[in-house]
């Protein structure tokens, strides 16, 4: 029977909750948004006991559906203020779906300056004081947990970024190798480590399988979205083969690729840290260019980049991490952005977050322009130990905007902007200034669309249909991401007609109910007008939904284009 | 006249990275696919001098044509 597991860190108790009825239906996003919604106040401070961590495993997660493991986490978020929902690879989603676990609820700020350690076992939750690892990074916490309560632990940690409660602070999950995943954006690492929590450990020895209410059924429907995972050219071979960097040259070349702090749309130095020649050094290396983060995944996006002397340098190495510290920092050293990510990992700090603060840095004169250097020593001796300046650098974006004095500072809700740039790739910057966590890419991915010829086309230059766009694929999106799917199905599930009700028949399968399409949607969009609302209550309006003046008013190269949506037309976003 | 054709990903193998080809005035870019022998049906993405294009295009003198198969991330 499923349950919500409640921990209390003000007195370190915990409790086992039936599942309201309200909440039956949900999973991932949908119940993590629902969850904070309905328990946190927004105007709270995102760090202070009023705030709730929410763990949530998606609607089919621990089903053998393939690309089901995704982990949602969400909170109020302390780099934005908004709700937050961040959700990642790893083992533990389907630990907790196997154990029945709908959802983790961690709520309440112990007093005093103790760590605490979570373990989630068939038989309860156990708190206990932390000693041995605080301080430590990520993977020497994974090692260490996995040697005090061996291989098969799930681990969710924070490393010296989320102990300093930095806006910038990642929750690392473990993945399949005993590495790291990461729900990245939103600084939900600071209010993990506001409730004292430096490790969650998952043991789900004796948990049964997912229950099926109609085995036949899911088992037809999860060949034919397996097939269409598979038949897709970027799920089935464009994804595994490049990784998620293919899109270094394809931005590049559309003139969408944000250069020296959003300066430029276009990097010299592309060739050098683009997904081919990446591909090709991880093949000469020894590494693996093919790669999972969670068990059941078929897409396999992910890979292992070995050093020069072949050995382990970083796994999960994304397109936004290596756009970030190359194209927007001008560095051309794949090594030594693979060597920053690594680190990253390690600090517990948003590669995204990290990457676009360090383009404000330089711009700051903080460090050079390019100077890879200096930036691995200021990850090392700046963020990891805590100094005042890493602590500003370890606020993300905005932070270190407001503390240089500088204009060109590319956020929407203090989040920093990805990877595309919305002045030539237009859907996007819709996307950026309305969802609701903030600059997000991933909350409507318009460049599919835009860019990619999936889905459709929509000219990327001009602004008809990008509003619509926008809408269609956060309303999808959200629903998705309540599934525990990867959001890279979206690619087959665009174009191959099977595969959308393939993956409805699944959750019907599931659970012996019958949703519709239309029910699908009126889901995704139920979700993002829950978390508009919280926004709104938290004291957010429409005149929050804006990208930076500065998209207005310069020019972007090649194509001398300006963000040119008035406020009007981007309100048009809600009207649904 | 002179082009300079670009290839990415896949496309690549066993073909080149960028090079300067002769056309005849006339070509079009599915002319120049036919060359490379690409097939049609794997093209994901052209894009002439930066701008997202149809196969049926023309091409100019000192064009810039970018060729890629069917790619995605995010």
């Amino acid at each position: 029977m499923d349950k919500i597991i409640r921990i209390n860190m003000t007195d370190l108790t915990s409790k086992v909750e039936a599942v309201p009825a309200a909440w039956a239906g949900l999973g991932g996003r949908g119940l993590t948004s629902t969850i904070v919604a309905a328990e946190v106040p927004p105007t709270c401070h995102a760090l202070g006991p009023y705030n709730k961590l929410v763990f949530a495993p998606g609607l089919l997660t621990g089903t053998p559906a393939a690309n089901s493991g995704r982990l949602s986490a969400g909170a109020k978020s302390p780099l934005t203020g908004t709700i937050k929902e961040s959700n990642a690879g790893g083992t533990a989603a389907q630990m907790l779906a196997r154990m029945g676990i709908k959802a983790l609820i961690i709520e309440g700020n112990p007093a005093g300056d103790a760590w605490y350690h979570v373990h989630l076992t068939t038989a309860g939750v156990t708190i206990t004081e932390e000693t041995e690892l605080v301080g430590k990074g990520n993977f020497a916490v994974i090692d260490a947990l996995e040697a005090r309560l061996g291989k098969k632990t799930g681990v969710l940690t924070i490393g010296p970024a989320g102990e300093m409660k930095m806006t910038a602070a990642n929750i690392s999950v473990k993945d399949p190798d005993s590495k790291i995943r990461s729900h990245g954006r939103g600084g939900l690492g600071a209010v993990m480590g506001s409730k004292r929590i430096k490790c969650i450990t998952i043991d789900d020895a004796g948990a049964p399988k997912v229950e099926i209410a109609d085995p036949e059924k899911f088992k037809t429907a999860a060949r034919a979205f397996a097939k269409a995972l598979l038949d897709h050219p970027v799920s089935g071979e464009g994804l595994p083969t490049y990784g998620t960097n293919v899109l270094v040259n394809i931005l590049n070349e559309a003139g969408g690729l944000p250069t020296k702090n959003f300066t430029i749309g276009q990097f010299e130095g592309h060739e050098k840290i683009c997904g081919e020649t990446m591909h090709d050094t991880i093949a000469k290396r020894g590494g693996k260019t093919k790669h999972g983060c969670h068990a059941g995944c078929i897409i396999q996006c992910s890979q292992v980049y070995n050093d020069k002397e072949g050995k382990y340098l970083t796994s999960g190495f994304e397109y936004e991490t290596i756009w970030g510290l190359g194209a927007d920092c001008c560095i051309d050293n794949l090594d030594d952005i693979a060597t920053a990510d690594n680190l990253m990992d390690d600090i517990g700090i948003d590669s995204i977050e990290t990457a676009v603060m360090f383009g404000v840095a330089m711009e700051a004169g903080i460090l050079q322009w390019g100077d890879s250097t200096e930036m691995l020593r200021l990850l090392r001796e700046e963020i990891a130990k805590g100094t005042p300046l890493g602590r500003i650098l370890g606020g993300g974006t905005g932070s270190v905007g407001k503390a240089y004095g500088v204009t060109r500072v590319p956020v929407v809700k203090n989040q920093g902007i990805p990877a595309y740039d919305p002045r030539s790739v237009k859907g996007i910057g819709i996307t950026y200034a309305t969802s609701t966590m903030g600059a997000d890419h991933t909350a409507g991915y318009t460049i599919a669309t835009n860019i990619l010829n999936v889905g459709g086309y929509v000219d990327p230059l001009k602004k008809d249909g990008q509003v619509e766009l926008s809408r269609n694929l956060q309303i999808a999106t959200a629903a998705v991401d309540s599934t525990g799917m990867c959001i890279f199905i979206a690619f087959p599930a665009l174009d191959i007609p099977e595969c959308l009700p393939a993956l409805i028949d699944m959750i019907n399968a599931r659970f012996g109910i019958n949703l519709t399409g239309d029910d699908v949607t009126n889901l995704g969009k139920h979700i993002l007008k829950v978390e508009r609302q919280f926004n709104l209550d938290a004291g957010f309006t429409n005149k929050d939904d804006r990208l930076p003046e500065f998209f207005n008013t310069e020019p972007v190269a090649p194509h001398n284009v300006v963000w040119d949506f008035t406020g009007e037309e981007i309100d048009e976003f809600w009207n649904f | 006249m002179q082009i300079t054709v670009k290839l990415f990903a896949s496309f690549r193998a066993g073909r080149f990275i960028t090079a300067i080809r002769e056309v005849e005035a006339g070509t079009t870019i599915a002319d120049v696919i036919g060359q490379l022998r690409i097939p049609l049906q794997e093209i994901g993405t052209i894009m002439l001098n930066n701008r997202h294009a149809d196969p049926e295009r023309p091409l100019q003198e000192g064009d810039r044509l970018a060729l890629f198969p069917l790619v995605g991330g995010g």
